[in-house]
């Protein structure tokens, strides 16, 4: 379904995008499998409509609401990110969604909101990934509040002007540019506001290897492999990797959000 | 025909035919005949190479239980030319690594094999199957005498080393490095098995 009234936005990179069928077939989803393959097999009959999004936690206005209600109000709006997977590879992603900021705002958290934390919905029957423990269910994620409201973050509902497909997340996804992409926390039920910093799935399965703030990051390595360099999808069987940038290559818009912070040990 | 011609002038060249097949459909799907590499056509490459280099390692270690069980004694006819194939599948899944992945640069190159264990244990196994490809000959096995036999065990370590590997790259999801390690477990469990039974009964 194409979605209409979407403004262009100038936090877009003029890098060339990656196909549609690179982003949309080859997808890090556990959800629906562990293969990057599973989720576009697995995904086609996911109901993401209707759906309920819950907001809750120190905010005033919490409760249940209808996703097209709740999103209704915003402006859509079309963002080409880089996304750089943990696993180094990276992609070029025309998104559209609403700032998250905007959400928050209308939301009135109070301020006992220290951080935000997401959840995936929990629903085996309908994501086969769910019926294996290979990771913590429901998948959680958490931004502090700062990163949050950051105008860069983005709730995303469409992808190339389209409804989004529901291997890459639908019908809502969290897009944060500057962090590894399984920040990036899809089709979310709940949106809470909470005081202490949230378990995350990654980090909870994986202390050493996944941190809470997961800043995409050259100058530290993953346990297991370097984050020095990334391949980007659709450069062929003989591009040599790229180098991988400071914070994906937003470190102009959100280095200031991490100041006096080690990074090394806060990865 | 006797049983000896027939085993090399008809079960070794269809052995051998099968064998390619793998680094076949990787050409084709290279070149979009036979399929296509998907978005990442560097990771399916080595993924396919590595997951062929393991299997046939497990093929090549079955040769031996498969013989003593059956007593079909030719069955070691195939063993070097499977070995072989196992050196072959893991030297291809080490160059797309090494020339496709990581573009010939020495620095990075040195560095992954010295700080990531999982790829240390990678190329170990690959440099021990190489001693083992390079001495597979009848000369160099005469040549070496009883130092053949001592270098060529070395088959066991680059298998578990192997299945190590895979195991330690991934992620999260350890289903199909589990199911190389029950199999590796099962080949190597019968030799020790034997050799304690052969202990004990003479002992």
């Amino acid at each position: 379904t194409k979605l209409t009234g979407i403004v262009q936005s100038k936090f877009s990179t003029s890098e060339a995008a990656n196909s549609f069928e690179d982003i949309s077939t080859y997808n890090n989803f556990y959800e629906f499998g562990t293969g990057k393959a599973d989720p576009h097999e697995n995904a086609q009959d996911f109901q993401a409509r209707p759906w309920t999004l819950e907001v809750a936690g120190h905010a005033e206005h919490t409760g249940r609401y209808q996703l097209e209600d709740f999103i209704k109000p915003y402006t859509l709006e079309e963002r080409i990110y880089r996304m750089r997977c943990v696993e180094a590879w990276s992609m070029v992603i025309p998104w559209v969604g609403i700032p998250l900021a905007a959400i928050i705002k209308k939301t009135a958290p109070t301020s006992n909101a220290k951080f935000v934390r997401f959840e995936t919905l929990n629903d085996p029957q309908q994501m086969p990934g769910q019926r294996s423990r290979v990771l913590q269910w429901p998948y959680r994620e958490g931004l502090t509040m700062a990163e949050a409201m950051h105008p860069l973050t983005l709730m995303a509902v469409g992808l190339y002007g389209q409804v989004l497909p529901n291997q890459n997340g639908a019908p809502l996804r969290l897009v944060v540019p500057w962090k590894y992409g399984f920040k990036g926390i899809k089709s979310i039920v709940k949106i809470e506001f909470v005081e202490k910093m949230p378990e995350t799935t990654w980090n909870m399965s994986a202390p050493h290897e996944y941190g809470f703030y997961a800043n995409v990051n050259p100058n530290v390595a993953h346990p297991r492999w370097s984050q020095a360099r990334e391949r980007r999808i659709g450069s062929g069987l003989f591009a040599s990797k790229q180098e991988t940038l400071m914070f994906n290559g937003y470190a102009e818009q959100v280095a200031s959000l991490y100041e006096g912070l080690d990074l090394k040990r806060n990865f | 025909m006797n049983s000896l011609k027939q085993i090399r002038f008809v079960w070794k060249p269809v052995v051998f035919a099968l064998c390619l097949l793998p680094a076949l459909k990787a050409v084709g799907d290279t070149f979009g005949w036979t399929g296509d590499l998907g978005a990442n056509p560097v990771e399916a490459l080595q993924d396919h190479f590595g997951n062929w280099a393991l299997r046939f390692l497990m093929i090549a270690l079955a040769v031996t239980p498969l013989r003593q069980l059956s007593g079909r004694n030719w069955l070691s006819r195939f063993r070097r030319p499977l070995g072989l194939f196992a050196f072959f599948y893991a030297l291809m899944h080490f160059l797309v690594w090494l020339i496709l992945d990581q573009s010939l640069l020495w620095q990075a190159i040195k560095e992954d094999i010295v700080e990531r264990p999982f790829i240390t244990l990678g190329f170990v196994a690959v440099l021990i199957l190489l001693a083992m490809a390079l001495t597979s000959t009848a000369g160099m096995r005469r040549r070496l005498g009883r130092r053949w036999q001592q270098l060529h065990y070395g088959v066991y370590l680059a298998a578990i080393l192997g299945v190590w590997h895979y195991w330690w790259q991934v992620k999260k999801d350890i289903s199909e490095p589990l199911i190389y390690a029950l199999i590796l477990s099962a080949l190597l469990g019968y030799r020790l098995f034997r050799r304690w039974h052969r202990t004990h009964r003479h002992g």
